[in-house]
């Protein structure tokens, strides 16, 4: 007791489309931790990221979210940003012609002057970038080329993980950044998330392999299904799903979370 | 489309006309009505040689055939009640000194309202590097940078002027490129025209300038129909720009503009428009009837005419920029984007006509169209039997905002040489969700996100502009944007 949970989610329910995804959800996220977040297909994983970043699609029915102890769902999706929720995306968009560096840049300021600090210049910022491009492997060439025009999978991916690592956001949302990477982006992927490992952020690692698991340890992994979360253990569960597949644990009576 | 954006959408629709006031100013008005008296008072106004009457004279009489044939083009997709053309007032000019020698003798009113409009005509204010013959309802008010110019060789002034300076290549040019009898508007405005920008750029000089000419219609009622050529002899280059805003009123007002342009051996012309003319309010009140007539003849071998055009004001703009590409190697382009929001009607493109032999055409199309408006492109791409090794490559882009616009494109392709290589590709596309959900993630706001999209679709188009239009067109956009160009 005593600290603020930097996410505290009771009892969500969300609709995207016409079926109610996430029925009755709970998960507490405190600062410092990594949790992973695996199920299978159509268990909700990517709406629960949605609903966190705000995606008008998703549709919110009950519970509650609450994000350093204020209610997340009456903010909208920039504001969200602005607080330091970072989603990256499973399907990054390509917006041809916008400057990647531009973007990069505009998003970064707004950060900036959110938090109340100066923004930053061209050079400026290409400066921070190149610091950050190295730590995530990605070619400079890429950042004058329109967002996601033309990029591969994996250069897609690297660039999610190099906005993230430019952000710098209170709590990072991966859903599924590592599927379909070779082992050298999942490398990438799980040193941008380590990278930012520290007491005060926090990460939700949604995944449907154990591998991105050696290398960001999570603190936490829990199997969402049916849109609940049915078990929360720590990484030895994680082994224990790739082991047995996820149909165990289906009738299983669900527990969030290890009391502290 | 989310809620907000919706809110956005018609937060753009209601954006202000910066330009829509009127300048009080005097001036020397014709009555309204089309006649010969009109057509010889214009040009004894303007002290014109006999032969130019007669040209005008003849263009009237043509335009009466036409009226009287009652052949008024309906092809446009454009929809407006039939113009009046003895309603309108076919020559209007402030009143000022007759003939003025240096700018200081200039009207401080129209100083004023050039200012107001960010162009500054006065000597220490001056854009740098970009010479400005400014155009007030019929008559050009003021030219910058004239005798910097003339050292080397460069003629840069008003129609008028030009007219007793140069006449013998006025009489040369005039009409070769569009001929009287071209197409109606033409027509008429080979009858009526009144002032516009002139050109010459002797040959082998590259002009150390942009020439750039501003137009503004101001007196209510009246027509605008200028006229401008543009001559690069042989081996010159010279990068045009033309602006135009106009006041807010009521009533409909036409602008019929011819411009012709002339590329001899190796010379280069790059003409760009930031057309900005009030485009009418929300519900389709006022705005000006846009329909111009450009073309460029590419009359020398490797000579190369580029258009470059950001349309956003204007009731309905009928236009489309051409290029004959006479010579051989000669190369045209056209580069466009037409936006058009509320009850805007566009319907713009150009043609393409090759002739020469191993002649290249590029066109680039970009229309957004947003609430209510219309936005088509129409091109022709043409193929003479002679243009051996022709090329073409045509790219039609439409982006949608909201549901009740419309996009239209109307390519026709005449290829008469087996030997000819033509491409063409279109899209239509909506602002996606997923884009604009891409940017809000990141922080962007909204208004940001959905200029950063559109800024980022018509890039291919900005990126031709001059820097300093490139900024103005920007911003014209609905964009405040530093940096996505380039």
């Amino acid at each position: 007791m005593g600290e603020t949970p930097l996410l505290e989610i009771q009892g969500l329910r969300a609709r995207a489309g016409d079926a109610e995804v996430l029925q009755g959800l709970d998960l507490i996220v405190q600062p410092g931790e990594v949790h992973a977040i695996m199920g299978p297909n159509g268990s909700g994983k990517s709406t629960l990221a949605n609903v966190l970043a705000g995606r008008p699609s998703v549709e919110v029915t009950g519970g509650s979210v609450l994000y350093q102890g204020n209610d997340l769902t009456t903010l909208v999706p920039e504001d969200r940003a602005k607080e330091g929720i970072f989603l990256a995306f499973q399907y990054p968009v390509e917006i041809p012609g916008v400057a990647n560096a531009y973007f990069m840049k505009a998003a970064l300021n707004v950060a900036r002057t959110h938090r109340g600090e100066p923004e930053l210049d061209g050079m400026d910022f290409l400066e921070f970038a190149r610091e950050k491009m190295k730590l995530v492997g990605f070619d400079e060439k890429l950042l004058n080329r329109g967002i996601n025009e033309g990029f591969s999978g994996g250069e897609k991916k690297r660039n999610e993980i190099l906005q993230m690592a430019i952000l710098e956001p209170r709590l990072a949302i991966l859903d599924e950044t590592d599927s379909g990477l070779d082992i050298d982006a999942l490398r990438v992927v799980a040193d941008g998330v380590n990278a930012l490992r520290s007491p005060e952020r926090a990460a939700i690692v949604i995944t449907h392999y154990q591998r991105l698991l050696e290398y960001v340890v999570p603190d936490f992994v829990h199997v969402l299904a049916d849109g609940r979360i049915v078990r929360s253990g720590d990484r030895e569960l994680a082994l224990e799903l790739e082991e047995r597949g996820y149909a165990w644990l289906e009738d299983a009576p669900g527990e969030t979370r290890a009391p502290l | 489309m989310s809620e907000s954006s919706d809110a956005l959408l018609e937060k753009l629709s209601n954006r202000d006309y910066q330009y829509g006031f009127v300048t009080d100013i005097d001036s020397d008005q014709a009555p309204p009505g089309l006649n010969e008296d009109i057509v010889r008072l214009i040009s004894a106004k303007k002290e014109e040689p006999g032969w130019l009457l007669d040209w005008r004279l003849k263009a009237l009489a043509r335009f009466f055939e036409l009226l009287e044939q009652d052949v008024e083009p309906t092809w446009a997709n454009v929809d407006y009640p039939k113009i009046n053309f003895q309603d309108i007032i076919y020559y209007s000019a402030p009143k000022q000194a007759e003939k003025i020698d240096s700018l200081d003798e200039v009207d401080p009113d129209l100083l004023a309202t050039y200012e107001k409009l960010g162009i500054s005509l006065t000597e220490q204010k001056r854009l740098h590097g970009i010479a400005v013959d400014a155009v007030f309802d019929s008559v050009s008010v003021a030219t910058t940078f004239k005798a910097e110019l003339e050292q080397q060789g460069i003629i840069f002034c008003s129609f008028s002027e030009a007219v007793g300076r140069c006449p013998e290549l006025i009489q040369e040019y005039l009409g070769s490129v569009v001929p009287i009898s071209d197409n109606f508007y033409a027509t008429l405005n080979s009858a009526v025209f009144t002032d516009g920008s002139f050109a010459y750029i002797p040959k082998g000089v590259r002009c150390p300038m942009e020439l750039s000419t501003y137009f503004r219609i101001n007196a209510a009622n009246t027509g605008q129909f200028e006229r401008t050529l543009l001559i690069a002899d042989e081996g010159s280059h010279v990068s045009y720009l033309e602006g135009c805003t106009a006041p807010m009123r009521d009533e409909n007002q036409l602008h019929a503009a011819v411009v012709e342009l002339v590329a001899l051996d190796d010379a280069e012309i790059k003409y760009s428009t930031v057309q900005n003319w009030y485009p009418g309010d929300k519900n389709g009140v006022g705005g000006i009837y846009n329909f111009v007539t450009k073309r460029g003849a590419c009359r020398g071998k490797r000579s190369k005419i580029s258009w470059t055009q950001v349309e956003t004001g204007s009731a309905i703009t009928w236009k489309y920029p051409s290029c004959l590409l006479q010579g051989d190697d000669s190369v045209g382009e056209f580069y466009s984007v037409a936006m058009t929001n509320n009850l805007q009607q566009a319907d713009t493109g150009t043609k393409m006509i090759h002739i020469g032999k191993r002649t290249k055409s590029t066109i680039i199309s970009k229309g957004i169209s947003i609430g209510r408006s219309q936005n088509t492109y129409r091109g022709l791409v043409r193929i003479q039997p002679g243009a051996t090794g022709a090329r073409n490559y045509s790219q039609c882009d439409s982006l949608l905002l909201g549901e009740e616009c419309g996009a239209h494109t109307f390519p026709y392709l005449e290829v008469k040489n087996s030997s000819a290589t033509v491409e063409h590709e279109a899209t239509t596309s909506k602002i996606g969700e997923d884009q604009l959900f891409y940017c809000l993630q990141r922080g962007i706001s909204e208004e940001d996100a959905i200029s950063m999209i559109v800024n980022g679709f018509c890039k291919q188009v900005l990126r031709e502009l001059p820097m300093e239009f490139a900024v103005e067109a920007q911003n014209l956009l609905g964009l405040s944007l530093e940096g996505s160009v380039g």
